[in-house]
């Protein structure tokens, strides 16, 4: 009996989390699966009805405007928020003095919610407000920054906003790479009269694969999930110009009462999520089995 | 002296309530959900608490903030869901007939016949609280969509008028541009482009049209040529908004009309209760008047009841639409949240001159067929369809979309919300 209870034990203590991980993970990503190929509104029906929200959604402007506004941000941002934060790195890594004072006001942002970054960028960008009212009142009158405002451009206030915000994580994780490169290498380098700029190029950057790899995946679901900022920044605005997956999805299970829409984005979500972390799981997996 | 018989046979009425229910011997209570949490709107609930307590039932609140009631939305759903439904909940407009189809509303025709509700209310607005021909809800007042507000300092040095067409409104804009004032004070949301829109539908196309368009979602009215014209005028409203108009919060707009920056807001009446809480008086500082054109668009709150077991809670319902629908509580409620009554024999004394008018064009658009629902304020279509031509319109609005397009996608949009 001892015996069989020790052989068990892991299991036995990891059964609770695994029950609940199977509900409330997997149950409801089938359920919401389900729910997507009804015609549910105000609440939720189960009668399937083919793939007639996956068309609605197909041919709604509002979710074309999402996707794009969605590989708009997820790509400008996870690049930029990257070089910036090699950069960044890079530049602290030469053994300055007050390192350890620069690498926490650089990690500050990461500390504040997404809401407070929204509600700060909003009136720092905002026309009237912030910064063009700013430089106008110091006598440049014909100043513009009105991005904001501007349904093309809006947009990229989030791309700002997002970027001060995580820049400065993924700096801390490219330092931690930085350090962890064999000092005997670069030594070794130096000894060769190897300029410093390629000892970068050629030896500490690539060697640093695993922490691009980290720092990817971690902004893209980034992006992917991003809400508090646009809800606090610009509200989805002007009019639906800076739309994500998800507002649109919020908006429709919770404003509109069409729930058979705001599963079948969320379905088109996972999707995305999906197409960039299977890749890496297999990859992952495959190097340890090897 | 009419008040004051109305006063006494309030009083009859709940003495007799209180008979009733002291007979059977059963403590009504009701369970709550409603979104009326700012401050006003919480001092009018409170009314109706106290009433409901001195009448010997048990209230039990559950106040939803955020939102604009989604969030209550969401609550409410969760609980009709788990089988748990408050005893009366705060809907309005075509979702107490969602709400209906889902099963799980009561049936208040008793209470509602007794205080013979039919003749007291404007037809199209029962129409709202009767699901296949029962009463399931209870309407507590009427917000007037479409109003336009005026500085009537900037309005007299000017010399402009009050606008009774959308071409006169575009001649007094003009004036205004050219004398350095923004002409419209708006707040660039959603539902703000929406609520505009809707008023210039109707002033432009005029009630029929109004109706076949936003109501019955008529594809032929929806691509009409009249409904290139309403999205031409929106175009030339754009160019009289400010530039920094994007994400403002309307009662920001409102402040902009009191300070002389702005000479004009559309929006409901609920815009009067920030001028008054300025200290401005309608008529001098401020002036009221419909947006061009005929017709009443109304926003009605109202309170469905839910199918709930037990006695009590029963009782508590009966008492709850009874008191709701009364005329004591239908002034002071209406009083301190700037709608007026929803029944049309309330006297209007106490109210303020806007309301009075708001009153009287209520009755006279009712029997004229222009009594009309809010489509922007959710009282006309369900959600996923209101939802398809608010997207239109404020996509509309914030970009240089041709007029013809935005007809074609308003017409593809509605159609692909069904």
């Amino acid at each position: 009996m001892s015996k069989w209870l020790q052989d068990n034990m892991p299991k036995i203590v990891l059964a609770p989390s695994f029950i609940a991980v199977m509900i409330f993970v997997y149950g409801f990503i089938g359920w919401t699966a389900w729910v997507s190929l009804t015609r549910s509104r105000l609440m939720p029906r189960y009668e399937l009805d083919s793939f007639i929200q996956y068309e609605r959604l197909a041919a709604s402007p509002r979710f074309e405007t999402a996707m794009v506004n969605l590989f708009i941000f997820g790509s400008l941002f996870i690049i930029i928020a990257m070089v910036l934060g090699l950069l960044l790195a890079i530049l602290l890594d030469q053994k300055i003095r007050t390192e350890g004072a620069i690498r926490t006001i650089y990690l500050y942002p990461m500390a504040l919610s997404m809401i407070v970054t929204g509600t700060a960028w909003k009136w720092i960008l905002n026309p009237g407000l912030g910064l063009e009212a700013m430089v106008r009142g110091w006598g440049f009158e014909e100043f513009r920054f009105d991005w904001l405002v501007d349904p093309d451009m809006a947009i990229y206030t989030i791309v700002i906003a997002a970027i001060w915000q995580s820049s400065g994580f993924v700096m801390a994780l490219f330092l931690a790479g930085l350090r962890s490169v064999d000092g005997e290498i670069i030594k070794a380098a130096q000894v060769d009269g190897i300029p410093h700029w390629r000892v970068y190029t050629a030896i500490i950057i690539p060697s640093m694969a695993p922490i691009f790899l980290s720092a990817f995946i971690v902004l893209a679901h980034l992006a992917i999930k991003s809400f508090d900022l646009v809800i606090a920044l610009t509200g989805g605005g002007p009019g639906y110009a800076t739309d994500l997956p998800a507002t649109y999805m919020y908006a429709m299970a919770f404003s509109r009462g069409d729930i058979g829409q705001a599963a079948s984005s969320a379905m088109v979500m996972m999707l995305v999520v999906f197409a960039i972390v299977v890749p890496y799981l297999y990859s992952e997996l495959r190097t340890k089995d090897g | 002296m009419k008040y004051g018989a109305f006063a006494m046979a309030s009083a009859i009425a709940i003495v007799a309530a209180n008979g009733a229910l002291a007979e059977s011997h059963v403590t009504p209570e009701a369970e709550v959900l409603h979104y009326w949490t700012s401050g006003g709107e919480a001092k009018s609930v409170a009314v109706l608490q106290e009433e409901f307590a001195a009448n010997g039932g048990t209230w039990t609140d559950m106040p939803v903030a955020g939102g604009g009631g989604d969030a209550a939305g969401t609550a409410l759903r969760a609980r009709v869901l788990s089988g748990n439904a408050p005893t009366a909940a705060q809907i309005k407009g075509p979702s107490i007939q969602e709400w209906y189809q889902e099963g799980v509303l009561a049936d208040i025709s008793d209470v509602a016949e007794a205080n013979n509700w039919g003749e007291l209310l404007p037809a199209s607005i029962a129409s709202h609280m009767k699901c296949d021909g029962t009463w399931c809800a209870v309407p507590v007042n009427v917000h007037r969509v479409d109003w336009i507000w005026a500085n009537t300092e900037i309005l007299a040095a000017n010399n402009i008028e009050m606008p009774t067409t959308w071409d006169e409104f575009n001649a007094a804009a003009e004036t205004l541009q050219a004398a350095g004032i923004i002409p419209l004070a708006h707040g660039g949301q959603a539902w703000q482009d929406a609520t505009v829109f809707e008023t210039v539908v109707l002033g432009l196309g005029g009630p029929d049209f109004y109706q076949k368009a936003l109501v019955d979602l008529d594809p032929e009215a929806l691509g009409s040529d009249t409904m290139v014209a309403v999205f031409d005028q929106m175009r030339t409203l754009r160019g009289y908004v400010d530039d920094n108009f994007s994400g403002r919060d309307w009662n920001l707009a409102t402040a902009m009309v009191m300070n002389g920056e702005a000479a004009f807001q559309i929006m409901g009446d609920w815009a009067k209760g920030e001028f008054l809480a300025a200290g401005q008086e309608p008529g001098v500082d401020f002036t009221c008047a419909s947006t061009p054109g005929e017709g009443f668009l109304y926003n009605v709150d109202s309170f469905a009841m839910f199918e709930v077991g037990g006695e009590a809670k029963e009782a508590g319902q009966e008492l709850l639409a009874e008191l709701v629908m009364g005329p004591t509580f239908q002034e002071v409620f209406n009083m301190n949240k700037g709608s007026i009554p929803a029944r049309t024999d309330v006297a209007l004394d106490g109210f303020d001159s806007c309301a009075q008018t708001s009153s009287a064009d209520m009755a006279a658009s009712s029997d004229g067929g222009s009594l009309l629902p809010s489509y922007a304020h959710g009282m006309a279509l369900f959600g996923a369809q209101a939802g398809a031509i608010t997207d239109v319109v404020t996509a509309h609005f914030n970009s240089d979309m041709s007029s013809e397009d935005a007809v074609q996608m308003l017409t593809d949009a509605v159609a692909n919300s069904m």
